[in-house]
């Protein structure tokens, strides 16, 4: 469904991603991880056009992204860091939103899921940053693509906000749809994710099923089989 | 584009700094009718004011808006939007939202006094074409350094800077260089150097219309002659409108490679 080939970007002498190949399948959810800096941010910002790599290809249902911008309406993205118009409200943002994008969309449910009836009149600047983040949510979840993205979407989540997260993840996976998940939250992703990438100096270390990985590394924990590909780094 | 624009636009109409923008040019041009009692003098006195108060406005109203809409641009950049359109969206509204407070806020206090009655409307009126140049090429400008400089200070810096250059240092060069090679023909350099600055152009064009134009001495000779009059309008007009799409297009090439 999404092929990275030969992907190549650096930030000045910093070279972030060098020379990466990468195939993501139809249907799953696909935990992206990494030490800080290692450039999962900067991989899926490419296949959103916001990062433009200096070499490579990216093909999205087999046809190039680079330059495009019709295929992202296929696609639902959640940004790391939640920062909105300050003087827009709630309700008035997610009109705006969906004003842009031409789609059906359902962030009614959303909206009771997350308890943010009494926040849809307030102005986003004074929102709390869990919150922001749960508008964040419903703003990603509320078009229905085939491939959603999520960078770090755990971030100030409360715990029964977590829970509603999984379950909407769990649900969309359900309907076939492809998740690309980046998270620092280890118990996160051996709950949620099918397989994993690791990423490291730019390239892809290692990509399977969690189990695969454990068995790589003779490591039972999860957390202590990623910091043991991270300790490689040090080393 | 035009929903960019939209929302650009209703954002601005929101912010204080708008309505402030516009009360100044208000208060400005009643103060300025009701003490000079008379529509032509009034024009001179704005003229200066204009000139060198809207790119300045313009300056700062653009690399604001660019620095302070950062992350809701990341957020329209992973919609399916040109990202081209997203810029040019924000660009006209931010351009248009000004130049609206310039022409109301003038406007209004000139049509009051009965400016329709009054010769000075073509005055006038250009007055305010050469006003919304200036709010164009400036916000263009200043979204051009805000594109390049990721660090907003610098970028804040930077922007004052090509202000503070075209609107004073920039004369003094001018100025400066007209003494020191006076015993050589400086007709053409003194055209061309105007040319390459919005804001002198600006002043010469008003000047030249206001038949005041042997108050310039020498460059005013020297335009008088090689303009004429209506030729020199049209001219001068075209490079202005050059000085509009020359910003606008490298903000499009920049974009192409701008990563967010």
């Amino acid at each position: 469904m999404i092929e990275f080939k030969n992907l190549h970007k650096s930030f000045g002498k910093l070279v972030v991603l060098n020379d990466l190949d990468l195939n993501i399948s139809e249907g799953g959810i696909f935990a992206i991880l990494g030490p800080n800096g290692s450039g999962k941010t900067t991989l899926i910002k490419c296949l959103l056009g916001m990062v433009i790599p200096h070499k490579g290809e990216i093909t999205y249902n087999n046809k190039s992204v680079l330059g495009k911008w019709d295929y992202r309406n296929d696609l639902n993205y959640l940004p790391q860091i939640a920062n909105f118009p300050p003087n827009l409200t709630v309700k008035e943002l997610i009109e705006m939103v969906k004003n842009l994008r031409p789609k059906q969309s359902n962030e009614q449910d959303l909206i009771k899921l997350f308890g943010l009836d009494d926040s849809l009149q307030k102005k986003l600047g004074n929102l709390s940053g869990g919150t922001k983040q749960k508008v964040n949510i419903v703003l990603t979840f509320m078009f229905d693509s085939n491939l959603i993205i999520l960078d770090e979407p755990t971030n100030g989540l409360d715990p029964i906000a977590l829970i509603h997260l999984k379950e909407l993840i769990q649900k969309e996976k359900t309907k076939g749809k492809t998740i690309l998940i980046t998270t620092h939250i280890m118990s996160f992703v051996n709950e949620v994710a099918d397989e994993i990438v690791f990423l490291l100096d730019g390239r892809i270390y290692f990509k399977g099923t969690v189990d695969e990985l454990k068995k790589q590394t003779n490591n039972d924990n999860l957390e202590h089989a990623i910091a043991n590909l991270i300790a490689k780094q040090y080393a | 584009m035009l929903k960019i624009l939209k929302y650009s636009f209703y954002d601005l109409m929101r912010s204080r700094w708008s309505y402030v923008y516009f009360l100044f040019y208000l208060i400005l041009g009643f103060v300025l009718l009701f003490l000079n009692n008379d529509v032509n003098k009034a024009v001179i006195t704005l003229m200066n004011i204009i000139i060198v108060l809207t790119p300045l406005i313009g300056t700062i109203f653009g690399v604001m808006y660019y620095y302070n809409s950062r992350e809701f641009t990341e957020l329209l950049l992973a919609q399916p939007i040109n990202r081209k359109k997203i810029f040019m969206g924000q660009y006209l509204g931010i351009s248009i939202s000004l130049t609206l407070s310039l022409v109301l806020g003038l406007g209004i206090p000139f049509v009051l006094y009965g400016l329709f009655k009054s010769a000075a409307i073509f005055n006038f009126g250009l007055l305010l074409v050469v006003g919304s140049f200036l709010n164009f090429i400036f916000v263009a400008l200043s979204y051009n350094i805000a594109l390049s400089t990721e660090n907003k200070i610098k970028g804040f810096g930077y922007a004052i800077l090509m202000w503070l250059f075209l609107a004073v240092i920039y004369d003094g060069v001018f100025l400066i260089s007209l003494v020191m090679f006076d015993e050589y023909p400086l007709d053409k350099f003194s055209l061309i150097a105007t040319m390459l600055n919005p804001i002198d152009l600006s002043r010469i064009l008003i000047l030249l219309k206001l038949d005041i134009s042997a108050l310039l001495g020498y460059t005013g000779a020297v335009f008088r002659k090689f303009f004429g009059t209506n030729l020199g309008m049209l001219l001068s007009m075209s490079i202005l409108v050059f000085w509009v799409l020359i910003p606008v297009l490298r903000m499009n090439l920049k974009l192409r490679k701008k990563d967010f």
